[in-house]
């Protein structure tokens, strides 16, 4: 009897510790994504992609692209966990005044998902940053 | 014939409704990809056996779209067949028609010789989306909830005066409401649909008979993994009504079983999708069938836009 319960708490402080462990350094989805300067990289080819994209990108013109590059980044980089403050108007504020249909919002998600699969972030990282982001439709979308 | 023909007219009329008011919606095509579903054997937007709270096609908000779909499944004894349109609009409204053509195989030719029998079956469906997004609320719990209703009616050919006996009719109508929620974070979406009820083996056996003839509650459930954007894989579970009986030393000659698939769904394009699954539909006249288990393979690719 003693054995077994000596094995089962090496057993246990084997099994454990590797998880206790882990749980202390867990990435961040910031983390996983490769930091501020991975974030960027995909976010200059997303505003590129947006600019060039028949569906929308007539909404983005005029758009100064690295102004909205570097602010689409500390947001995400914020979302994600990383040690940033998004300086930009509210979701809601941003997009007042302008006409965005579910149909531009969900064109807009398929060019951000051709950056991440053009950077290579694997499908489960992305769902990850689509779930944090989808829910803003309802900030975003203007005309209903 | 009839409803071939009805079914070519509706295409026409929806095609023609298409090009004149939805050029923008074609162009944009505007829901991601793989979110409207695929097409239900019924015609309804869903998975393969079960209808999703989702409104099929490519439409979103202020959008019209279309859909057709072609099935071809195979088990041990039978053939099935379908072909449907569907037509979403808004993401509110879902109207579909489907033409269903089985071949009773081994059943037919025991009950009226060696020409056997097909059985054609019309649906008309329509579906309204109550409330809820099943996709972009990724941060609720809340679904997507709809609420729908199926009107079939069956051309039983040769079986008709043995469907006449055991007291079964030849057309009914289904009601149903179904959840649908696609947790996005985890890449997994849930479905749930109750059905109210009398048809045999989806009507294709009519509806009602000589052990029930009133409507029941029948639970259908669907749950998917996506793999990639564009590659899902997935599982269904269907309950089915037992309306029919006849005695035979094996127990019920004409007994039902829960239809069950699972499935693999791959979009190539946003415009189409294909669907491959492994059925096991039960026992589907055992009588004449020795009681053999329907498990098959089911082939569907569904156009959308």
């Amino acid at each position: 009897m003693k054995k077994l319960l000596t094995a089962l708490c090496i057993a246990a402080s084997i099994g454990i510790t590797p998880i206790q462990a882990q749980a202390n350094t867990t990435p961040t989805l910031y983390e996983q994504l490769g930091g501020k300067e991975s974030i960027r990289t995909v976010m200059d080819d997303f505003v590129l992609r947006l600019t060039m994209d028949p569906r929308i990108g007539d909404q983005f013109k005029d758009t100064n692209r690295a102004r909205l590059s570097a602010l689409l980044t500390e947001q995400v980089c914020e979302a994600t966990g990383g040690p940033c403050k998004y300086p930009g108007l509210d979701m809601k504020a941003a997009h007042a005044g302008m006409t965005i249909t579910k149909a531009h919002f969900n064109a807009l998600v398929e060019v951000l998902v051709d950056s991440l699969n053009a950077a290579g972030v694997p499908f489960g990282l992305q769902t990850d940053i689509l779930a944090l982001l989808a829910p803003m439709h309802r900030d975003v979308i203007t005309v209903r | 014939m009839k409803a071939q023909q009805s079914l070519k007219s509706l295409a026409a009329s929806l095609l023609a409704l298409a090009s004149l008011n939805v050029s923008p919606a074609l162009a944009s095509t505007g829901k991601l990809v793989l979110t409207g579903g695929i097409s239900t054997i019924e015609g309804a937007g869903g998975g393969g056996l079960t209808p999703w709270a989702m409104i099929g096609t490519q439409a979103t908000e202020n959008e019209i779209g279309v859909a057709a779909n072609l099935s071809y499944g195979r088990t041990n004894d039978y053939r099935l067949e379908t072909k449907s349109v569907m037509l979403g609009w808004n993401e509110r409204v879902e109207l579909s028609l489907g033409q269903q053509s089985f071949d009773t195989g081994i059943t037919g030719r025991a009950l009226v010789g060696p020409q056997g029998v097909d059985l054609e079956q019309t649906i008309i469906g329509a579906k309204v989306r109550l409330f809820g997004d099943a996709i972009l609320d990724a941060d609720r719990l809340m679904p997507a909830v709809s609420v729908g209703v199926q009107h079939k009616r069956l051309d039983a050919g040769d079986l008709a005066p043995i469907l006449r006996g055991l007291n079964a009719s030849t057309s009914g109508t289904d009601f149903y409401v179904a959840a649908t929620k696609l947790f996005l974070k985890q890449g997994v979406l849930v479905n749930g649909t109750l059905r109210a009820t009398k048809a045999n083996q989806n009507g294709l056996l009519g509806f009602g008979g000589n052990n029930n003839t009133s409507y029941e509650l029948m639970p259908e459930f669907s749950v998917a993994k996506m793999l990639r954007d564009n590659l899902a894989i997935g599982a269904e579970y269907r309950f089915m009504p037992n309306n029919l009986k006849l005695d035979t030393p094996n127990g019920n000659g004409l007994a039902a079983d829960d239809w069950k698939d699972i499935f693999v769904v791959w979009a190539p394009s946003k415009n189409l999708s294909l669907t491959a699954a492994y059925v096991d539909l039960g026992r589907i006249v055992p009588a004449t069938t020795n009681g053999r288990d329907q498990t098959g393979f089911y082939l569907s690719a569904q156009l959308a836009f």
